[in-house]
């Protein structure tokens, strides 16, 4: 095998040829570990590493390196997410030395929510903050390859020792201007991309013509693209992302299939729920199926959003378990 | 221009109510055209007051003045005089404005009447859009005359974010999209592959983030001291 760039299990994993999973965790708003122990507990062997969150909706948690290095106490391997929204250059690379210090070996460098976004208007964030976008993902992922490879800072000053991550970043296939975004993918594995997780997919058709135009622009074999799986856990919410969340949209049969699982309920609540549950499930499974399936496609980045339970099964069920051990 | 809008009417009363003597001080370039701080307004704005102090009890006289800039001595240095007349000049010039004359007026306090907003164009009749952020570091050479750092709402360099939603931007559909807009002009003059370089990070410094900015334009500073000499 060829030598490491940051040895993590992630890294690993692709470098076997398997194909790689990746879960999310997001961190909660409390200055209680608890949620974090628990929700890594339950990931931890239905994934290769999770991604941890950086103040997701733009709404403060606990942040992604305290997080990160929780999750990490658990056995779990973190990627821990940075956005360019709340620190500025200075603060970025710091924050980059001390997560390596700290053993984290990923990281996805993201633009991250407007501070405006306040988790969609559904809490009161801070709509009111100061942003700093001092650099953007694409000169992020940069500075992380320069401090590694080259072991200097984005200013020039050297490092005594270089944090070694595993470097990613996010991909949103579906988003306008559509035929600009196999361009920018590209442009995010020139600037140092080792990996790409990308938008929740629903509509393969959609991704297989993007992942055609990625592989005749030669992306697919410097970076590991993992197709991006939003479990969905209701009609509604299928809804909402079709309509509400930039860059996704949702194939009328799924909705409809959705729809079907909770009419069969009656007006049974609960039972509503556990059939649309179910049907998720099953929609996520063969998701999985149909995205690795496409040339290109190294691997899933599957969310199950406040829903980690439901990891364990959709892995066993779309033949991704056990987890390899490297 | 430089495009700003008056302040709610009772901040503006919490400010004045407690002066006796007001002039409320327009100015008739930027902030005339977009109709909230030229001689007009100063004038309305005037007799707002003086309604209210009417209504209020409160002995006000307040008065209007504008001057067509506010930004260079020449044109408000000879209304002077009068306006130090006053115990409050409510400035309805752009911050620029009420600095320049802050530093100029001696004793009397001046107070902004609008905020001051941005730097835009007029898209329709009343409607202003910030098109310029005053960077210092122009890059619209390579984005198609498009500014990604006065209209992408996270000053990307690179292109779009995964926000852009049917052209519109993630934090409202009321705003365009700026990579939207580059990445549709520069198709359009075929200059896309611009777009594929990247951009590395930015001298924000020649911004507002390396302190005050000054700027001084040698050949007219040469020839006023030859002249003077």
């Amino acid at each position: 095998m060829k030598s490491m760039k940051s040895g993590s299990n992630l890294e690993k994993v692709i470098a076997s040829g398997n194909p790689a999973v990746t879960a999310e965790l997001g961190p909660p708003m409390s200055a209680s570990p608890d949620e974090v122990v628990e929700k890594a507990n339950i990931l931890k062997g239905c994934c290769d590493a999770a991604n941890i969150t950086d103040c997701q909706t733009a709404v403060v948690r606990i942040s992604s390196i305290a997080a990160a290095k929780i999750a990490l106490d658990q056995g779990l391997e973190p990627v821990m997410q940075m956005t360019c929204r709340d620190r500025n250059r200075i603060a970025i690379q710091a924050d980059l030395l001390g997560a390596a210090a700290l053993g984290i070996k990923n990281c996805l460098c993201i633009a991250g929510d407007h501070q405006s976004f306040s988790a969609a208007g559904r809490l009161k964030g801070h709509a009111g903050a100061k942003n700093v976008y001092d650099v953007d993902s694409i000169q992020l992922a940069g500075i992380l390859k320069k401090m590694r490879d080259e072991g200097l800072q984005e200013g020039g000053d050297p490092l005594h020792e270089s944090p070694e991550f595993f470097i990613g970043s996010a991909w949103t296939p579906g988003g306008d201007p559509m035929d600009f975004r196999p361009y920018r993918l590209k442009k995010k594995v020139d600037a140092g991309s080792d990996f790409i997780q990308t938008q929740g997919i629903y509509d393969i058709e959609m991704f297989k013509r993007q992942m055609a135009k990625a592989v005749e622009l030669g992306v697919p074999e410097r970076t590991a693209i993992l197709g991006g799986i939003i479990v969905p856990r209701s009609a509604m919410m299928l809804k909402y992302m079709d309509k509400s969340v930039a860059g996704v949209s949702v194939p009328k049969e799924l909705i409809e299939r959705m729809l079907k699982a909770k009419d069969a309920a009656g007006d049974d609540k609960k039972k509503m729920r556990e059939l649309q549950e179910e049907e998720g499930k099953k929609i996520a499974v063969e998701l999985i199926k149909q995205v690795l399936d496409i040339p290109g496609v190294k691997g899933v980045h599957i969310q199950a959003i406040e829903w980690e339970s439901a990891m364990e099964g959709i892995v066993k069920d779309a033949g991704l378990y056990p987890r390899p051990q490297l | 221009m430089i495009v700003g809008s008056q302040k709610p009417f009772d901040e503006i009363w919490e400010m004045v109510k407690d002066f006796k003597k007001v002039l409320v001080f327009g100015c008739n370039t930027c902030v005339a055209i977009c109709h909230s701080g030229g001689a007009k307004e100063a004038e309305e704005l005037a007799s707002k007051i003086r309604m209210k102090a009417s209504q209020e009890g409160a002995g006000m006289q307040v008065d209007d003045l504008a001057v067509q800039r506010h930004c260079e001595p020449e044109y408000f240095e000879p209304e002077m005089e009068k306006v130090r007349g006053y115990d409050l000049v409510l400035s309805t010039a752009c911050g620029v404005g009420v600095n320049f004359l802050s530093e100029r007026i001696g004793e009397t306090p001046v107070y902004p009447g609008l905020n001051t907003t941005f730097f835009g164009a007029v898209t329709e009749p009343g409607v202003f859009v910030e098109m310029c952020a005053g960077c210092g570091d122009c890059v619209l050479h390579m984005t198609g005359g498009i500014c990604p750092i006065a209209r992408c709402s996270k000053t990307l360099m690179n292109g779009p974010c995964g926000g852009t939603d049917e052209g519109k931007c993630e934090v409202s559909s009321e705003i365009d999209c700026a990579w939207f807009l580059i990445v549709e002009r520069m198709k359009k003059l075929g200059t896309m592959e611009k777009l594929l370089e990247i951009k590395p990070p930015r001298n924000w410094a020649p911004g507002t983030h390396g302190g005050p900015r000054r700027m001084v334009a040698e050949h007219i500073k040469d020839m006023e001291e030859g002249e003077a000499q």
